[in-house]
């Protein structure tokens, strides 16, 4: 047995996981009083916004420590709540699975979503509706809980759309832009696509296994055809691509940057659209029994990540960039848990620190906006961090653990992918691992160029004004901004290390994901892998520092420029192909249809009035044609009794 | 048999009560006209102690117990065997008690609404009433002819509602509905008829009894089925519109004033869906099973084809309609998708429709009631002027859409997931509608909440027809909101049952699923199907 989450029987939660509905409880409630009790609530509203989610993530602790005092065998609980959709054979639990990866994913939630609630205090402080955005993020943090706890693949189900709602109203806080409420329609429009694929995924493992909770998925799997074992691998997958804005659903999670910026940190960075990541790896039981399934994972996973990397190099918006990025990393925890037992640990331990790095990049991102009158554009800025030196340094040290520096975070979880990718066998190591390592040179080029054109070289917009005139006067975000963004730097320094050294996370997680299994077979042996991806970073560094490092950067981005970085500029297509292939035929669609109806269906029935009652014009005269009709709509009537009643005679 | 009565117990005086109960009310309303507020207030009260009634039946409905409860009868055309005889089971339960949650919100959300020149509100609520009384009989009716009556007489005070009270084209609007839905009747009659004979040639004595009658035809040979089957199917088709009979609801729904519309839609088509169970499914299975594919094709049909319409849609009165085109098709792709959880599904879909949509038209309403256009391309921006309105039109909107920990999901998830297995074809179309219901509902809500403030509707505002409102000057949206009101204590009042039912319904469905479960399990046994799916999973 691969895992030990496949066994049949989980014990009940006792003990402190007796509670564990109080995490749900406390950012609901949090959200509901925000929500309904509207203006009133006003004053304090952001503190107890604050507050519930730090509660929660001290419960969550306590919960976390108790279960490590547990002897492995037993870190995987069940709490029973209530029967939600209980249909005879179908028996849908409100329950929740208490065990190591919940576990992990609820101190991430909780932990980021805590540091990025108190940095929305200064972020938000202008805004006249700052009460709701807590009562958002309240929602958020709620649903997303419940999407890493709930115990069956119903209640995922449920936290997977409540995010997305949470998602979608917050992508279009801006409200009165129409950009952010398109933006917010789109990746609405785009999740649901996803969604339909986990709707299906379900729909398939109740027509063979007459069940949805995950304890008896898992357990009985092995009786699932291979065709449909196939299609539910896909399916899911279908999901994870929606969510998790991987090829081919990338296109919404850029757009989503209309958002304000903690949002896309702790949503479109930290969190949500790493959902698909931990429902492929949730699934492992599911996907350990499909080869095939596992290699169409990492084919999405690979690129995606090339993609992400190749667009991220060409936008000139630092949020796009960022959000392009993190297409990107995602791209790579795809990949590793593409490797089934190989590197479902890994894609978390990327997870996890990419929680860390890229929420401290969003968020420094969202200081310098702060000092800047929200500008976006990098070549409007430049020669920052003399102004703003925390941001500076903690955006830094992220950036240096986003690109792979030897020690921080990233080297440690992104270098182990690379590895474990280079360690498939035959052609598989070849081209997964070789463009994973490309993907490390990629990222070190964006990464370097953006940190270049924003903190270093010439003041680009001392002589410029904003769009409504106002003079830029950078300067260095407020203690509740800043400290947020330290932790997160002390994290995108230490973590890494934290959870790779003695393989740490991978044991812990061992209960839920199955031991981490190590290959050999591969093309190139760990230690190779690792020089060359240190060789990588740097070309891609020192391309990056020749390109705008030495030499000075046109305000005005450059129009003339080769055929690639036009594609990239244009998101390789993906928007345009979406327009031509479903938004405009379905524009067209529509229409025609209304016509139809209009003309056709109707008209057919009104000619058809028409002809029993004399002309439209008649039927349309009120009581005299309305009589008419009538008379002879019971002379038809009357004619059909007969009818009826010769079939029953003769029939 | 001769002039007996029978009755039994408090439960059949209690739904005698019910039904007649907004009968008497609407005589007393009648009376009380000539002084607008007294009618109103009266007809509310009534409408509230029917309420008070209906929730009383259901605490007194046992859900495990007969499969016809509370039942009552008395002779009424003895030498034809025709009955006045009214029971309940769990679907027709459910529906009853959305009767009487939605006649007062009714009332409740038209209580300022301006009627045409000359006519009083205590008209309007007089017909309300005996529109009540006549939904609650054609649920309750176990007698097929009485049922054939009723369904009739039904569309008596609807097409005087329509007719008298609606927009500018209602007399062509009530009339279409009207013919419709009669000639649909009329087939039933004769199909109801065709029945009685085959009964009468059986066993030597026709009988309308539904239980009886049931029984016999149940058995007769397949052909005679699929006639008698395709009478009843083509009544019902008409009345909980399937493609390409639908054409009479947009009209209908837009001319409707809204309370009427939110009955229309919410109550009186759902006697389509019911009767496909109470009637197509138990009286002909052969015919049933026979038919099923043209049935599923149909539905299918309908979810694609209502869904694409409603994005296409310009106005907010034909949206809804379209909208529940689409949620019809899925009713009836549960209903003829042959398994319990789908038929469940199917059910608490008709409960869950009258709430999601019914809410989504009242809310809609008063967004027109503000504009005074039911054009959508009219509005903008409202969300910063009015921004609970705007609350309550998203979260009508998350419900018909079928966001999970809304009532909706519920019902679609179970319809699907329970067709699945049977009819995968049909389920993997119609989740296509899931992707179309968000995107209709989410554009609606875009183009009438989102963007830069318009003021084309919103006469008077800040510059009257056409003018843009700038959305960033502070003092700009002060007075426009000034202008522009956001939810009155009424309207809160209104809408506020409705916010409880689609969250609790979300999370609690299960005493709604355990009254309509055992009543769908017995319609299935009488239909000779069994689910394709155990605890064990399917073959």
């Amino acid at each position: 047995m691969l895992s030990s989450a496949a066994t049949a029987s989980v014990p009940a939660a006792t003990g402190i996981a007796g509670y564990a509905w109080v995490l749900l409880a406390l950012p609901s409630l949090g959200a509901l009083v925000l929500l309904v009790g509207g203006r009133r609530t006003d004053a304090w509203g952001h503190l107890l916004g604050c507050a519930t989610v730090i509660a929660a993530f001290c419960y969550g602790l306590a919960l976390f420590l108790s279960t490590t005092g547990l002897p492995p065998e037993s870190r995987v609980q069940d709490l029973h709540l209530y029967s939600w959709l209980p249909v005879n054979a179908l028996q849908v639990d409100f329950g929740l699975r208490i065990d190591p990866l919940s576990l992990t994913f609820v101190l991430l939630i909780t932990g980021v979503g805590a540091l990025i609630h108190v940095y929305s205090i200064g972020y938000m402080d202008t805004d006249r509706d700052r009460r709701r955005f807590f009562g958002y993020l309240n929602l958020f943090v709620a649903s997303m809980l419940l999407l890493v706890l709930g115990n069956g693949f119903v209640t995922l189900y449920l936290g997977w759309e409540g995010v997305g709602l949470a998602s979608y109203l917050l992508i279009g806080w801006y409200q009165n832009r129409p950009s952010a409420a398109t933006a917010a329609k789109k990746a609405f429009l785009m999740n649901r696509v996803g969604d339909v694929g986990l709707a299906l995924a379900i729909f398939l493992m109740f027509r063979y296994l007459g069940t949805t909770q995950y304890t008896e998925v898992f357990a009985r799997a092995g009786e699932l055809p291979s065709g449909a074992l196939l299609a539910i691998t896909l399916l899911l997958l279908l999901g994870a691509c929606g969510k998790s804005g991987q090829f081919p659903l990338q296109a919404w999670l850029p757009d989503a940057m209309e958002g304000p910026t903690p949002v896309s940190a702790l949503i479109h960075a930290a969190t949500m659209v790493t959902a698909g990541v931990y429902l492929i790896a949730r699934a492992n039981p599911i996907y350990n029994l499909s080869a095939d399934g596992r290699l169409l994972v990492m084919v999405i996973g690979v690129v995606t990540l090339m993609i992400g990397c190749i667009i991220g190099c060409a936008y000139d918006d630092i949020k796009k960039v960022l959000a392009y990025s993190t297409v990107s990393q995602i791209g790579y925890m795809i990949l590793a848990v593409g490797l089934g037992p190989f590197g479902y640990a890994l894609g978390i331990m990327h997870l996890l620190t990419h929680g860390f790095f890229k929420a401290g990049l969003f968020l420094g991102a969202g200081s310098v906006m702060h000092g800047m009158h929200d500008e976006v554009d990098m070549r409007r800025m430049g020669g920052l961090a003399r102004y703003m030196p925390i941001t500076t340094a903690t955006f830094g040290l992220a950036y240096l653990a986003i690109i792979g520096f030897p020690g921080l975070s990233g080297y440690w979880s992104k270098d182990a992918i690379v590895e474990a990718a280079f360690g498939q066998p035959g052609w598989h190591g070849w081209v997964f691992g070789g463009l994973a390592l490309v993907g490390v040179g990629l990222t070190a080029f964006y990464m370097t160029r953006l940190f270049l054109l924003t903190f270093f070289g010439e003041k680009r917009w001392e002589n410029l004004t904003t769009e409504d005139g106002r003079a830029y006067h950078p300067h260095e975000s407020g203690p509740v901004m800043t400290v947020p963004m330290i932790i997160l730097a002390v994290g995108s320094v230490a973590a890494g290390a934290f959870f790779a050294v003695g393989e740490r996370l991978a044991r812990w997680l061992a209960p839920s994901l199955g031991t981490l299994e190590v290959s050999e077979q591969g093309p190139l042996n760990a230690a190779g892998v690792s020089v060359l991806s240190i060789v990588f970073m740097v070309v891609g560094v020192a391309l990056a520092w020749l390109l705008v490092g030495r030499r000075p950067v046109p305000v005005v981005r450059p129009a003339r420029v080769s055929a690639v970085v036009t594609a990239a500029r244009k998101d390789l297509y993906a928007n345009a192909i979406n327009e031509a292939l479903v938004a405009r035929p379905g524009v067209w669609l529509a229409r025609a249809l209304v016509y139809v109806d209009n003309k056709g269906v109707d008209g057919m029935v009104n000619g058809t009035a028409a002809l029993l009652g004399g002309s439209s014009g008649r039927m349309r005269r009120l009581q005299t044609g309305f009589v008419r009709s009538y008379a002879l709509s019971m002379l038809g009537g009357s004619i059909l009794v007969i009818a009826a009643l010769l079939a029953v005679r003769y029939g | 048999m001769n002039g007996m009565t029978t009755s039994a117990g408090a439960g059949a005086g209690l739904l005698l009560l019910v039904l007649l109960l907004p009968l008497a009310g609407s005589l007393a309303v009648t009376f009380l006209r000539s002084n607008d507020r007294v009618a109103k207030l009266t007809a509310l009260g009534v409408s509230l102690v029917e309420f008070v009634l209906t929730l009383a039946l259901c605490v007194g409905y046992r859900p495990t117990g007969a499969r016809l409860q509370m039942v009552s009868s008395a002779d009424w055309i003895a030498t034809v065997g025709v009955h006045l005889s009214f029971g309940v089971d769990g679907i027709a339960l459910v529906m009853i008690a959305v009767i009487g949650l939605l006649v007062p919100v009714v009332i409740g959300a038209g209580w300022a609404e301006k009627l045409p020149a000359g006519r009083s509100a205590g008209g309007f609520l007089a017909l309300i009433l005996v529109q009540e009384s006549l939904m609650v009989g054609v649920f309750a009716a176990t007698d097929v002819f009485l049922f054939y009556v009723l369904f009739e007489i039904m569309l008596i005070p609807m097409y005087f509602l329509i007719g008298g009270y609606g927009g500018a084209r209602r007399q062509y609007a009530a009339v279409k509905f009207f013919l419709y839905s009669f000639l649909g009747g009329l087939l039933m009659l004769a199909s109801a008829i065709g029945a009685y004979a085959y009964a009468a040639a059986q066993t030597g004595h026709g009988t309308f009894d539904w239980a009886t009658l049931a029984q016999i035809t149940r058995n007769a040979p397949p052909s005679l089925q699929v006639w008698l089957f395709l009478g009843f199917f083509a009544a019902f088709a008409i009345k909980a519109p399937l493609v390409p009979l639908h054409t009479w609801l947009p009209d209908a729904t837009a001319e409707a004033p809204i309370g009427v519309g939110v009955i229309l839609v919410g109550v009186l088509d759902k006697v389509g869906t019911f009767g496909f169970l109470r009637y197509c499914l138990p009286m002909f299975p052969a015919a049933s099973r026979e038919l099923a594919p043209l049935l599923l094709v149909l539905a299918v049909a309908g979810v694609l084809y209502g869904s694409v319409l409603a994005t296409g849609q310009r106005d907010m009165k034909r949206f809804i309609a379209y909208v529940s085109i689409a949620h019809f098709g899925f009713i009836a792709l549960g209903i003829f998708a042959f398994s319990s959880q789908a038929q469940v599904g199917a059910v608490s879909y008709m409960v869950n429709h009258s709430v999601a949509t019914g809410m989504l038209l009242l809310v809609l309403g008063m967004v027109i009631a503000r504009g005074g256009s039911t054009v959508i391309d009219d509005y903008g921006g409202m969300a910063k002027l009015t921004p609970l309105l705007a609350g309550m039109l998203l979260l009508a909107g998350l419900s018909t859409l079928s966001l999970p920990g809304t009532n909706s999901f519920v019902s679609e998830f179970l319809v699907l997931l329970g067709s699945f297995p049977r009819e995968p074809v049909f389920t993997v179309l119609a989740t296509i509608g899931m992707v179309l219901a968000a995107m209709y509902v989410l554009w609606l809500y875009q183009r009438v909440m989102q963007g830069p403030a318009r003021g084309d509707a919103l006469v008077g505002l800040a510059g009257g027809p056409g003018a843009a409102v700038d959305p960033d000057s502070e003092t700009g949206t002060r007075s426009a909101r000034r202008m522009v009101g956001d939810l009155s204590r009424r309207e809160i009042a209104v809408l506020a049952p409705l916010v409880l039912l689609v969250i609790g319904l979300g999370f609690f469905p299960k005493p709604l699923l355990d009254v309509i479960t055992p009543s769908v399990g017995a319609t299935m046994t009488e239909a000779g199907f069994s689910d394709p799916v155990t605890s064990q999973g399917g073959k």
